[in-house]
């Protein structure tokens, strides 16, 4: 089995519309179909979970998608009242949510609190072995580190009490490699990549969490080899397109349209296959990099998903 | 290929418009298509034009070549427009948002004294409010644009927001942070500092804070906001003027998205919730769409005819290009061809779908075609700008 799907927390990041939702939620399928017990998290709820399975609103408490997979939105409110139930088993049932606010108030306050809480759930999560592989679908490449590095930065800043204590087993988890990894979605694009290579620099000094993988989305396939290449423009010359026409008896416009439109698939794949190039020569050595295809047919939705899980398991190495 | 529908002309629209603040999903060319519209504005429409882009990840640096924008403004050379064939009528200026200096400055601005101002930037829970807040990103940016707006060096402020539809918050600061200065929890919180001894109230809140956050945590939070209590009149009353300017007659806002499904189901988010704030929505953007010739009935016919009759057609073809190329090989060629048609006509179908319900979102809708390239030049800008700004 991977060594990707052997850890037991993975966070998903990317540049904003990279498709790192996807990309988790294919993961989640993979790993439950696998035969573990799977928990796929967004961390920002927007309901691009439900979306992705078109299952009912997904909240703080996981449901069902598909066979060993559930799902869940991060709250941090809930997030915190649980912390508050399990951690400190406050002895004031009655008033625990007016202690809830004045900590919520702390944690809007006190910014990193907020990104341990949640952060936290998830660790808290693989500690007590819920599941047994839990995948986060991240924020983007522009936050993602001052996500992760809240437990570390925390734990600089409270020297005592028990949140010293609760960051502490935190920083167990997710530094070590074998448990915790960071995968980053990229697309064959300028910016995605720029942003990908920028956070595989990053990720490790500043957060503690190691790489993982990287993972290039909607990858263009190869129309032509070079020798078609060149038959491809003998093939474009005026009077070919006339005599194609007159073969099929069709307009000559409409023979040049298809002839166009297998133009612009050569050039976007050339330009995607420069920034693949890009990213995978400033990789760290020995990074995996795994690539899923562009789909045609759907981009969306359950069966795009069970699609990628079927791809990314031919890609990921056994 | 451009689907241009833009009633009343986008020339119009700007001639009225001071402030652009584009917004939309992640990863759809926002930044970008922001750039082109200032580059286009500054080329054919004149006066002095800046585009404020507020990403930590320098993308507008990265589209316009720029070596590096910091919270400096800086003018694009009037050769990189020659460069790119166009003699502009106005200027282009660029800013990048450095938003921890723009934090700083708020807080000498607003605080009562300079050592109350250092007491705030010495703090560490402030440096760690700047750093590490996402949400600080957004309230900067509007600040800033407030600022550049005031100042008035600028006949059009082009924008770039975060791409998060909470970024539209930002409109709330005002009170949001009002309430917060006000809420009984800040209270709680800055009593023990206020009267060195624990009142009554925060007793088991302390207590309580203690056990979780230590002592030394706690004494932090607490003088911390006892300082930017200081500032809170200056704050809540500036954030007013902010969200003043945003409503304002003069601004505008402007949805970039692409014809998917996901960033089309954002897009119509940002339309429900700029309506729901009263905010201005100027124009609606779809980004890289495809040709809508791949939707022609005749060429889908020549797709499936090579697809379908390939041998037949590759024997023929490749007699007529004298046997430079085998038949099996011009054969495999025309295969490519009808299938990757196949392939990019379901695609442009798909678009084309959520175009229709882009258009009725939203009733200037633009479209910018997908380019084969990167942008990598003021060339490519005024390109795309050509879309968005005829003329």
């Amino acid at each position: 089995m991977s060594d990707l799907l052997d850890r037991r927390l993975v966070f998903v990041t990317g540049k904003g519309g990279v498709g790192k939702t996807t990309v988790a939620a294919a993961l989640g399928l993979l790993a439950a179909g696998r035969g573990r017990r799977a928990l796929v998290c967004e961390m920002e709820p927007r309901g691009d979970l439900q979306s992705a399975f078109e299952c009912g609103p997904t909240s703080y408490v996981p449901r069902p998608v598909s066979d060993g997979l559930f799902a869940m939105s991060m709250d941090t409110e809930a997030a915190l009242r649980e912390y508050l139930r399990i951690n400190l088993r406050l002895p004031l049932a009655g008033r625990i949510s007016s202690v809830a606010q004045a900590l919520d108030f702390v944690a809007t306050a006190a910014p990193g609190v907020r990104e341990v809480l949640t952060v936290g759930k998830l660790c808290y999560e693989v500690r007590e072995r819920h599941y047994d592989f839990v995948v986060v679908d991240a924020s983007a490449t522009g936050h993602i580190v001052g996500h992760l590095a809240a437990p570390l930065g925390i734990h600089d800043l409270v020297r005592r009490g028990v949140v010293e204590e609760q960051t502490r087993w935190m920083l167990d988890i997710l530094d070590d490699p074998a448990q915790t990894g960071v995968v980053v979605v990229s697309t064959a694009e300028e910016m995605p990549v720029t942003e990908a290579l920028e956070l595989t620099d990053r990720i490790g000094p500043e957060t503690g969490v190691h790489l993982a993988a990287v993972i290039v989305n909607r990858v263009l396939p190869e129309l032509f080899g070079r020798a078609e290449e060149a038959t491809f423009a003998s093939l474009s010359a005026p009077a070919v397109i006339d005599e194609l026409a007159e073969l099929l008896g069709e307009d000559p416009r409409a023979v040049s349209e298809v002839f166009s439109a297998a133009r612009l698939a050569v050039r976007m794949r050339r330009v995607g296959s420069a920034h693949l190039e890009r990213l995978r020569s400033g990789l760290p050595p020995d990074t995996p990099l795994l690539l899923l295809p562009f789909l045609f047919g759907r981009s969306h939705g359950p069966r795009a998903i069970h699609q990628m899980a079927e791809l990314l398991a031919e890609e990921l190495p056994t | 290929m451009s689907a241009v529908t833009t009633p009343g002309g986008l020339d119009r629209l700007l001639a009225t418009k001071e402030v652009v603040v584009a917004c939309g999903p992640g990863g759809v060319g926002k930044t970008t298509v922001a750039a082109a519209l200032g580059a286009a504005a500054a080329a054919v429409g004149g006066g002095r034009v800046l585009v404020l882009t507020v990403d930590p990840a320098r993308r507008l640096a990265d589209a316009l070549r720029l070596p590096r924008v910091g919270n400096e403004e800086t003018q694009i050379p009037e050769d990189a427009f020659r460069a790119a064939g166009v003699r502009p009528r106005g200027e282009l200026w660029a800013a990048m948002l450095d938003t921890k200096a723009s934090w700083d400055a708020l807080v000498r601005r607003h605080a009562r004294t300079r050592r109350d101002a250092e007491a705030i930037l010495s703090n560490p829970l402030y440096r760690n409010i700047t750093g590490r807040f996402a949400k600080s990103h957004e309230y900067i940016a509007m600040e800033r644009l407030y600022e550049l707006h005031a100042e008035g060096r600028y006949d059009l402020l082009v924008v770039d927001t975060p791409p998060a539809l909470e970024a539209l918050d930002f409109v709330d600061a005002p009170q949001m942070m009002a309430d917060f200065f006000s809420s009984r929890l800040l209270r709680w919180l800055t009593a023990p500092l206020r009267f060195r001894v624990l009142g009554v109230a925060s007793r088991p809140f302390s207590q309580i804070g203690d056990r979780i956050l230590g002592t030394q945590f706690l004494e932090d939070v607490g003088r911390f906001f006892l300082l930017l209590e200081t500032m809170h009149e200056g704050f809540v009353d500036r954030a007013r003027q902010v969200s003043a300017l945003l409503r304002a007659e003069q601004t505008t806002f402007m949805i970039v998205t692409t014809p998917e499904a996901v960033p089309v189901q954002e897009a119509e988010r940002f339309v429900t919730s700029l309506r729901r704030r009263s905010l201005h929505l100027g124009l609606l953007v779809a980004n890289k769409v495809l040709p809508g010739t791949l939707l022609d009935p005749g060429a889908q016919r020549v797709a499936e005819a090579l697809a379908e009759r390939s041998a037949e057609l590759s024997a023929d073809l490749a007699a007529l290009l004298g046997g430079t190329a085998a038949p099996e090989q011009v054969r495999l060629v025309l295969e490519e061809i009808g299938s990757n048609h196949a392939n990019l006509r379901l695609v442009a179908l798909r678009q084309a779908e959520l175009l229709g319900e882009l258009a009725a979102a939203h009733e200037t809708t633009v479209t910018i075609p997908q380019l084969t390239g990167d942008v990598v030049d003021l060339a490519g800008l005024v390109e795309i700008g050509r879309y968005l700004y005829p003329g």
